[in-house]
């Protein structure tokens, strides 16, 4: 955390940077496992954790905070049939890891097995970069990300009020050995820069938010998006809300755009192919597998192989390859995205989406990046085919109940269509639909694919990832807008 | 189970962590230090699912940095207490500090400001922790299986689930302040599922939540319930778009009383980014709306001896009969609009601090839910919200919902993928009718609302 903090890791070693600095050895790696395993159990593993954080800020043009934080543990699970024990440790000394994998092997009741002996490592592709350097190395760089976005916003309009701009990264090491013999390691970087900007005109009040980022280091930021492009689209957010009108209330067409509107299909399906729900049967998408669940156009996959993104992994955190993984191929539904303990359970796949929050989670099926491929329409044909409908473009979020498939997500940017023009930028609504239903309504698939900017965490049972999502234009034929007007 | 250091050697900790960073350059200090431990299992059908046991601490330290134009501030946090780790801690939040502005409005309350409430709290009871593991699993089950065998079109279950958990807070400053308090907490929940006629399945949940053991309902009425809501919402229909009168069940209700405290937030009010800015006087909600924070509850799950800048708890009347009396504010926003601190500050191990209610609700009205029922030709009761659709800067609502369609004064069939919508300003205004029934099952809570003028969007 401090300048004099010495790290011994060098970039792409990532199994010394815990032995070095632990003192963790193979050996103990393997007490520790037959410790778990001590009371029988079918699987064991370790899930070392390391994360080094920074965050600064500007609002109000000052910086009002910097902060810095580090965190060090480990989890220890067992699984025995489909009971999963877990502890964990924030003190990583053999005693202590030793009784963490006592406590965890309490689930299991039998004689006690052995693990694999020796381990074999994942390999895994270099997705991303490993920094060698401390993070606060490159502080001052990145007070001038946020001074730099600070300006470009204020400079946009004279209507906006307000700036924040804040800079967070953290580097995340990570280490897994299971009883299986697997073992990875991994270093992950990941930084995202943010603008909040108000604008006011008369009695009108408006904000616009916008944000971006990855598995990357700093220079992205110069070379990819700059700090000027995530203010002046925030600042473009604010002012056109100031003259929104009222969002339609009811079914209509409605179009998305390409890139972040792609969250339609992380609530729409993505949750609901998660193999946990599907090995439960609790998922409205369980026993859906060779059906048709979207129009013929639509072909969604996850891939958590994609150079630098948000959501890419070059190992899962159960130390697995990660894939691109076909979820939905011309409308039919063809997987799960599945963890070790569903994969085992539904004798089906694994796709390398085991994902957890920290050491202090137990690992559940996830998505890494989601998103649509391209079709053949053009965007403008898209919508000049609408007569009356909605064109959403930016969202905030959505949320999705599993088990009935109903889902929502809530657009922050989008006008009315009529007659084929896009017109009025309306206020801030909701669109409502069922998730094995909607996108069987998809009629037109754009050319123009596109991901996220960077900025997605997702939530399930209280644990946070980092996910991307994307999409291209599209055009669904009914979807239920949540607005006050006609 | 627990692996806490002794609470006097973690108040002394955090009295030399701040002595550390004194001497280290920082003119003035603030330490948090937070140690908990968890339980948590889920029974499946029947079958143990997950069995978690641990626990885990951390210590943050906040720096304050005079120059002459207000203090610069940085903050760090580790979970490393060793002497070295606790070094780089109290340096890095210091050489941090070197890059931050200097800010007039920053800086510790004034010492005549702090202080804690006194006597026992009763947050704290070691009970939660008494049950052996199997106990602790047998009432998971129970409420699974009382669930399971309500009706036998529940059919499925994401699991009954029995947690527990107890923190310890230790909070110290450069100014004096040293203070620190312990919680617990325990819970049951269910979720069952249940399959419908046309095989659509539908999901519900119930649950009790209580500091002390002994204050938890039985696992099967748990259960009970949470079947009869699952039942309920079986074979939902959707309906037209239309605006109609639209009660709110409390477990629902409270999430507008969150949004009138998040209105009224200090950090909010001063930068304009707010419908509350400049509302204070002035009439905000029906007449019949009284909204109250109150830290002073004892054993309640939002009261705390002090907040999180080392301020007492106390009792804050947010709306009086409709009329906005108070911003929620800690020592910064309060500078920012020349008020005072309401104690409300708001903390994590690192960062600036934020602003957190405690128990927040809103004063019940005189009619019992049926009443409110029978006065609604045809309307909606809503007893699910998804999605965050709530814009504080406009007040724009719109929510994704599902409940029970009103006719006649009379719960019928099953709603669900709608929307309701309408802007909070209006919304606030437009509280008709206030239950007689609040209860705090959390530390936010509210009676059962009647909302007029919002639109439902739906066939």
């Amino acid at each position: 955390m401090t300048p004099a903090q010495a790290h011994a890791g060098a970039s792409g070693d990532h199994k010394r940077y815990f032995f070095d600095k632990f003192g963790i050895t193979e050996r103990l790696l393997e007490r520790c496992l037959g410790e778990a395993l001590s009371a029988g159990g079918d699987y064991a593993d370790l899930y070392f954790e390391s994360v080094a954080s920074t965050s600064i800020g500007i609002d109000e043009l000052l910086v009002k905070s910097a902060s810095q934080g580090v965190s060090a543990g480990c989890g220890i699970r067992v699984v025995s049939g489909e009971r999963t024990g877990y502890a964990y440790t924030d003190d990583l000394s053999a005693d202590r890891l030793l009784r963490a994998a006592r406590t965890a092997a309490l689930i299991a009741s039998g004689p006690a097995k052995q693990p694999v002996q020796g381990f074999t490592e994942t390999k895994s592709p270099n997705l991303y970069p490993a920094p060698a350097v401390e993070l606060d190395t490159d502080l001052a760089k990145k007070l001038e990300l946020v001074m730099r976005a600070d300006k470009a916003a204020r400079a946009f309009d004279s209507r906006i009020t307000q700036v924040r701009a804040s800079y967070s990264d953290e580097i995340r090491r990570i280490l897994v050995a299971a009883s299986d013999g697997t073992f990875a390691s991994d270093t992950q970087p990941l930084a995202r820069l943010n603008v909040f900007i108000l604008a006011k005109e008369n009695e009108r009040t408006a904000r616009g938010t916008s944000g971006g980022g990855g598995r990357v280091e700093i220079d992205f930021f110069e070379l990819d998006k700059s700090p000027e492009h995530f203010a002046r689209e925030a600042a473009r957010q604010a002012v056109l809300q100031l003259g929104a009108v009222a969002a339609p209330a009811g079914e209509m067409e409605v179009v998305l755009g390409p890139g972040w509107p792609g969250v339609l299909l992380h609530e729409a399906v993505g949750h609901g192919l998660e193999a946990d729900f599907n090995r439960r049967k609790t998922s409205a998408f369980s026993g859906l597998i060779g059906q048709q669940v979207a129009s013929s156009k639509v072909t969604v996959v996850d891939n958590g192989t994609m150079a630098g993104r948000r959501g890419s992994l070059n190992v899962d955190d159960e130390g697995s390859a990660t894939q691109e993984t076909v979820l939905i191929e011309n409308g039919i539904l063809k997987t799960y995205l599945s963890d070790k303990l569903s994969s085992r359970l539904m004798k089906m796949g694994h796709t390398g989406n085991g994902r957890r929050e920290s050491y202090q989670q137990i690992p559940m099926p996830r998505m890494t990046n989601t998103y649509m491929l391209s079709g053949d329409d053009a965007p403008e044909d898209i919508l000049r085919s609408v007569k009356r409908g909605l064109y959403a473009v930016n969202f905030g979020g959505g949320s999705v109940d599993i088990v009935s498939g109903k889902f929502v997500f809530s657009a922050s940017e989008a006008y009315l269509i009529e007659d084929g023009k896009i017109t009025a930028p309306v206020k801030d609504a909701t669109l409502i639909g069922n998730g094995p239903e909607a996108l069987k309504y998809v009629s037109m698939v754009g050319h123009d694919l596109a991901l996220d900017e960077g900025i997605g965490t997702c939530g399930k049972d209280g644990q946070s990832v980092p996910v991307g999502v994307g999409m291209p234009t599209i055009k669904l034929d009914r979807m239920t807008v949540g607005g006050t007007g006609r | 189970m627990s692996t806490t250091v002794e609470a006097i050697d973690l108040k002394t900790l955090a009295a030399d962590i701040v002595a550390k960073a004194l001497k280290a350059g920082a003119n003035d200090a603030e330490v948090t230090i937070r140690e908990g431990d968890e339980f948590s299992t889920t029974v499946r059908m029947g079958e143990v699912e997950t069995l978690k046991e641990s626990g885990s601490r951390g210590v943050g330290i906040r720096v304050l940095v005079a120059g002459s134009n207000g203090f610069r501030v940085a903050s760090t946090s580790s979970s490393d207490f060793t002497p070295d780790g606790i070094e780089h801690l109290v340096n890095g939040a210091v050489a941090l500090a070197r890059v931050t502005s200097e800010d007039p409005f920053a800086g510790l309350a004034d010492a005549s400001e702090f202080g804690q409430l006194e006597g026992d709290l009763k947050l704290f009871h070691e009970d939660v922790y008494s049950l052996p593991t199997e106990e602790r699993i047998a009432h998971a089950r129970r409420a699974e299986a009382a669930a399971l065998a309500a009706d036998t079109r529940i059919t499925n279950s994401d699991g009954g689930n029995f947690d527990a958990a107890t923190g310890h807070k230790v909070f110290a400053n450069s100014r004096g302040f040293v203070g620190e308090y312990r919680s617990s907490s325990c819970s049951i929940s269910v979720s069952p599922i249940a399959l419908g006629k046309s095989g659509e399945m539908q999901r519900d949940y119930w649950f009790t939540y209580a500091r002390s053991l002994a204050k938890l309902e039985t696992p099967e009425s748990v259960g009970e319930t949470a079947a009869r809501r699952t039942l309920r919402r079986l074979d939902a229909r959707r309906v037209k778009t239309q605006q109609v009168p639209i009660i709110f069940a409390p477990e629902i209700a409270r999430s507008l009383i969150g949004s009138m405290f998040d209105a009224a937030s200090g950090d909010s009010i001063y930068r304009g980014a707010s419908f509350f800015t400049g509302k204070l006087g002035e009439k905000v909600a029906d007449e019949s709306v009284t909204v109250i924070d109150d830290g002073t509850m004892v054993g309640g799950f939002g009261t705390s001896p002090f907040d999180g800048e080392g301020l007492p708890s106390r009792k804050t009347t947010i709306i009086e009969r409709g009329v906005l009396t108070n911003y929620l504010l800690n020592t910064y926003t309060g500078r920012k609009l020349n008020m005072k601190s309401t104690g409300n500050a708001s903390r994590g191990l690192s960062g600036n601090p934020g602003t957190g209610s405690h128990n927040l609700y809103l004063v019940s009205g005189s009619l019992t839910p049926e009443e409110i029922l029978k006065s609604i030709p045809a309307g909606l009761y809503v007893t699910e919200l998804i999605g965050q659709g709530v814009n504080m800067v406009t007040g724009d609502y719109s929510r994704g919902a599902s409940g029970l369609w009103i006719e006649n004064g009379e719960l019928t069939f099953p709603v669900q993928e709608i929307t309701v919508a309408g802007n909070l300003k209006d919304m606030f205004q437009n509280i008709s009718a206030i239950g007689s029934d609040l209860i705090f099952r959390g530390s936010v809570a509210s009676p059962t609302l009647r909302i007029d003028g919002m639109t439902i969007a739906g066939e």
